[in-house]
């Protein structure tokens, strides 16, 4: 017994670096088992996938449980060379890691599962799971790191796989369109927060958030390193004006390419957390100016303007979805929506947080935004889900000439009404839960945004509603006499997201306790983050 | 074990109450057995197959059923003619074009320029 927990102790140490090892390598490994057989290819990257969630799951348990830090440096040994200097990786698992760490895991396992059915017609697979391990390590590494430098090496790695798989249907002219315009978006997005990360080393001699984190002092250099890094991850968190690829990139990738892209979006949402809370989470209280006699701090600007962009990304988001007859497209919109509803908490958080009276509500609605990105990526990713289930068995995503499909499509169809009223936040499913800590943290920072927000949860079902009538419902359509339900492997992974959704929605608070307010823990007490692989170091 | 279950059950609370699932379940539970016992008292002269059941559009005919079918444009037409001068402003934000893509993030890099005081 003891033999068995000295090896999961082992195991447990190294987990940070094989969980993104173990995908890399099967990635490039992919391609020999392609040529022995599909089937045997299938099978490996299922393997991979699972390996690398059992590490995951290790790692996040540990952290969860124990409320653990872990930190791995790359090379061994103390992470400090003899030079004095903190040049060594460090991979940084605290609780808000181990959150996208949970996120990343599910949908790798149910995007494989996924993809074994939906992508059977195609040719080329060999590339496409070569890819789509390759987008997994990146996701991971991401989400994972504490090195700012590797960061914008993972943030790239997604980048240029995800580029390929948007742009996989090479036979279409739109996929490869907007294949193209997401890789412009994300190079100008990366490429600003290489700016950032340059700005920073030329000042502090690190690349290692935590060091950077102790020594920044805010200076003029620092603050122009902040807004490019909050700009250049916001344009890949797809917030409102600068949301226009995501509709593209989401509507033209497969479905199952989708379920990953939200995940990269969100880890791109972690970066800019993880900047602004982190890195800079000393520096928030700092007045920057006084507006009569009243001292505005760094908190309340970058809350303020958060606030904003998160009210505009929901209009817009809503109202271009409501307009929108492209199945894949509408969801892309919605998940633009989505989006908002996080930036709304984070943002309403930043401006109270270090007023005395509503400490409370800021970690509440913290609570509401951090639970909001794990139940989005669910909500949304069944809904693509099923999009993808459609157009597998239909051929088809336009809503105006989809109909009557509930009755050949049963399951996919109950798959649809649970995503369709767990993203309009309806009761009792996961999406009210966190929308309504998201509804009362805003309304007593300010109420006209909880009244904003509701009526765009309104609109939000009225989307799906139209879609539900217009594919699901409806009279029986002589050209989709024959279709037939989605393959098992989809219906599986459907289910898996769907079943989430329920028990989620149905014990909150469970989740809640377990899983967001480590996340949110880690994210407002970044002193201990910092302290702790300072001291490490 | 007890502990675990009755963390499951645990309401969440917020600033301002609390919410659990399980006992909005419970409610539209009795909401449904209420509405089927009044159910019981209604009409019971229905009959499949007759005029009764025919569908009736102002006297109009009836169209084949693959026509009647809404396209989803048309859904919430009414919505979108009065919200026309908004959806004319969405529509030219939404070019499609990847250099107006760039400009937009250059617009708000800009404007958190302004507002953390750097220019």
């Amino acid at each position: 017994m003891n033999g068995f927990e000295n090896i999961l102790s082992d195991l447990l140490v190294h987990s940070p670096a094989l969980i993104v090892a173990i995908p890399l390598l099967g990635a490039f490994l992919t391609p020999f088992f392609g040529k022995v057989h599909n089937t045997a290819r299938n099978t490996f990257v299922l393997i991979i996938v699972l390996l690398t969630s059992f590490f995951s799951f290790l790692l996040v348990h540990d952290i969860l449980v124990n409320g653990n830090i872990h930190t791995y440096v790359f090379g061994g040994g103390s992470a400090l060379t003899s030079g004095g200097f903190a040049v060594r990786i460090l991979f940084q698992v605290d609780g808000l890691n181990a959150f996208m760490a949970i996120i990343a895991t599910l949908f790798a396992i149910v995007g494989v599962i996924y993809s074994w059915s939906f992508m059977k017609e195609h040719t080329g697979l060999s590339k496409y799971y070569t890819l789509y391990l390759l987008m997994i390590a990146g996701i991971f590494g991401m989400v994972l790191t504490g090195d700012m430098f590797n960061f914008f090496v993972f943030l790239e790695i997604t980048s240029i796989a995800s580029c390929a798989l948007i742009a996989f249907y090479t036979n279409k002219g739109k996929a490869v369109d907007a294949g193209f315009k997401y890789i412009v978006v994300s190079a100008t997005g990366a490429l600003f927060v290489l700016f950032a990360i340059a700005i920073l080393y030329g000042q502090y001699n690190a690349l290692n958030i935590a060091v950077l984190a102790s020594n920044i002092q805010f200076s003029f250099l620092d603050r122009i390193a902040l807004v490019l890094l909050i700009s250049g991850l916001a344009m890949k968190a797809g917030i409102v004006p600068m949301h226009m690829w995501l509709p593209d990139a989401y509507g033209r990738a497969p479905s199952s390419v989708t379920l990953l892209l939200i995940v990269a979006t969100q880890a791109s949402l972690y970066g800019a957390l993880r900047m602004i809370f982190t890195l800079f989470g000393g520096q928030l209280s700092r007045s920057v100016n006084e507006v009569g006699g009243i001292e505005i701090n760094v908190n309340l600007l970058i809350g303020a303007v958060l606030v904003g962009l998160a009210i505009l990304t929901i209009f817009v988001g809503v109202l271009m979805a409501l307009k929108e007859s492209d199945f894949k497209r509408m969801i892309g919109f919605a998940a633009v929506a989505e989006i908002g509803y996080m930036i709304l908490a984070i943002g309403a958080a930043l401006t109270i947080m270090f007023s005395v009276n509503d400490l409370e509500t800021s970690r509440l609605a913290l609570n509401g935004g951090i639970f909001h990105i794990f139940n989005d990526a669910l909500d949304v990713g069944l809904l693509f889900l099923v999009a993808g289930a459609v157009y597998y068995a239909t051929k088809e995503t336009s809503l105006n000439r989809l109909g009557g499909l509930a009755r050949n499509m049963k399951y996919t169809t109950v798959f649809f009404l649970i995503g369709l009223l767990a993203v309009a936040g309806m009761p009792p499913m996961n999406g009210f839960s966190s929308k309504l800590i998201i509804y009362q943290s805003t309304f007593l920072v300010n109420p006209i945004l909880s009244i904003i927000a509701i009526l765009c949860s309104i609109l939000l079902l009225a989307v799906f509603v139209k879609v539900f009538y217009s594919a699901f419902l409806g009279p029986k359509q002589a050209k989709y006499e024959k279709v037939k339900e989605a393959p098992k492997s989809m219906l599986v992974a459907m289910a898996i997201v769907a079943g989430i959704i329920l028990f989620i929605g149905l014990f909150p608070d469970i989740f809640i306790s377990n899983v967001v307010e480590p996340a949110t823990r880690a994210l407002v007490n970044s002193g201990e983050y910092i302290q702790y692989i300072m001291g490490v170091i | 074990m007890l502990d675990q279950l009755s963390q499951l059950l645990n309401s969440l609370t917020t600033n301002s109450g609390f919410w659990n699932p399980l006992v909005w379940g419970l409610a539209i539970i009795i909401a449904f057995l209420i509405i089927y016992i009044l159910r019981g008292y209604g009409k019971k002269d229905y009959k499949k197959g007759t005029e009764q059941a025919k569908v009736f559009l102002s006297g109009n005919p009836e169209y084949e059923k693959e026509k009647m079918h809404v396209k989803s444009s048309n859904v919430y037409w009414g919505f979108m003619e009065s919200l026309k001068w908004l959806y004319n402003v969405l529509d030219k934000m939404h070019t499609g074009n990847v250099s107006d893509y760039i400009l937009w993030f250059v617009v708000i890099m800009g404007i958190f320029f302004i507002i953390l005081g750097v220019i």
